[in-house]
């Protein structure tokens, strides 16, 4: 392993926690589980809801599939092993690989819970491109954020609890913030703001990033 | 008692903000009616919640600097007594949004908002509650008000200026800007805003002695 190259490291990290997935597949098929039981009891209690329910349905399901499957990415990790990847990584490098990795999970699981809802609550979306597009953003918007909480609760003892109690009010704003623009998705309506409600959610995504990439080296000194 | 005088300055000037805050005579505008002197009280404690948020992002930087938990102890303080005065100015804004908007709790986005900034930094308390271990309790919970204090910004400043709202200063309605005040409530909103922070930093001050006489074991 050519220990010199940060972005070769990061890789290496991202390509261990795949395989790590693809060999157990515990986290995939719980989480997949998660997802099918969460909008089948929806179905059972509701049938189809309209447009704005499922629209906040949706969005309810997402956040708790991105809690539940990014806390998963810390939990896995003893300590044992966290102090063998800190000898060897830069923790930048480290939370960066955390980073790509959960993206490409939230991607996958959103993708999944969409299907999932449109099998099992109908489809009420008119625009269907724009609303994937929507998912995928939002996925990775979730996991983002839910990455760092992650750290901070597995740095806690591995406390999930405490993983909803901060990501909860942290999160709201983002999936406000989606909520609102994936509504145009349902209805053709004219929103005014909407560029302005994008360009807010992708600095809101890049300052998370850079606060994680800052942040996160303070945090491993144990 | 010379560096005393700011608390006698506090108490005179809170007391003629409460005596000619509801004895000046303000212009009566539609249905604000006697509301508006709400002000004298409702804007003062923003300026002391952002006061207090600051004064505890400053001490969580200068902790990660340094890790002496001198600084932690005076961010979490600050932390702790901004969320006191962020409920305050949520508790009066609803007081006057209950009679001038027709709804305490309206779908708003300011004050959704303000909820929200408050209900984060309510996270900071519980996180900083669940750690045992002091360092890594400081340690952690700087990270997370770093975090906290980055959203509020956002939340507070910048979502609700962007969006329609019924609050003063958003997209659509004018602000309190020192044009379109009225000179005789000037003369008491300028004082309170003086007074109120005065008292929070004196809160803050007592909060924070407390706290060291707690953990006097540690700081020797």
């Amino acid at each position: 392993m050519k220990k010199s190259n940060p972005i070769h490291q990061t890789l290496t990290l991202v390509k261990k926690d795949l395989t790590l997935e693809l060999r157990q597949q515990y986290a995939f098929y719980g989480v997949l589980l998660y997802i099918v039981s969460t909008v089948f009891v929806i179905n059972l209690m509701m049938g189809r809801p309209d447009d704005k329910v499922w629209n906040a349905l949706f969005w309810v399901i997402q956040l708790f599939v991105a809690v539940n499957a990014i806390a998963k990415s810390f939990m896995q990790e003893s300590r044992g092993r966290l102090l063998y990847f800190y000898s060897l990584v830069h923790p930048r490098c480290f939370i960066a690989a955390k980073l790509i990795y959960n993206v490409i999970l939230m991607t996958l699981m959103s993708l999944i819970a969409l299907i999932c809802s449109i099998a099992f609550l109908g489809n009420p979306i008119v625009n269907a491109l724009y609303f994937i597009g929507m998912v995928l953003l939002g996925g990775i918007s979730l996991s983002l954020l839910f990455t760092m909480l992650a750290a901070i609760a597995a740095q806690a003892n591995h406390n999930a609890a405490l993983m909803a109690v901060m990501g909860f009010p942290l999160i709201m704003p983002v999936l406000m913030l989606l909520a609102n623009i994936s509504l145009s998705a349902f209805v053709m309506v004219y929103q005014p703001g909407l560029p302005k409600m994008f360009l807010l959610l992708g600095g809101m995504d890049i300052l998370v990033i850079a606060l994680t990439m800052i942040l996160f080296p303070f945090l491993w000194k144990d | 008692m010379a560096r005393h005088w700011w608390k006698a300055l506090a108490i005179l000037l809170l007391l003629y903000v409460i005596i000619a805050g509801f004895t000046v005579k303000i212009p009566i505008i539609g249905t604000n009616g006697q509301s508006s002197r709400g002000l004298f009280f409702h804007v003062p404690m923003w300026i002391c919640m952002y006061t207090m948020f600051t004064v505890s992002i400053i001490y969580s930087l200068l902790f990660l600097s340094k890790y002496d938990l001198k600084k932690d102890v005076i961010a979490s303080s600050a932390a702790g007594v901004g969320t006191f005065f962020g409920v305050l100015g949520f508790a009066t804004g609803t007081l006057w949004a209950t009679y001038t908007w027709g709804g305490t709790l309206t779908d708003d986005p300011k004050q959704m908002c303000t909820a929200i900034a408050i209900l984060i930094y309510m996270a900071y308390l519980v996180l900083r509650m669940s750690i045992h271990d002091i360092d890594k309790r400081a340690r952690i919970s700087a990270v997370f008000n770093i975090f906290a204090f980055a959203l509020l910004i956002p939340l507070t400043y910048i979502i609700p200026r962007m969006v329609d709202s019924l609050h003063p200063g958003s997209a659509t309605t004018p602000g309190f800007a020192s044009k379109d005040t009225d000179g005789g409530m000037k003369m008491v909103l300028y004082p309170a805003f003086i007074g109120w922070t005065l008292l929070s930093v004196w809160i803050f001050s007592l909060v924070v002695r407390y706290k060291k006489l707690q953990l006097k074991n540690i700081f020797k």
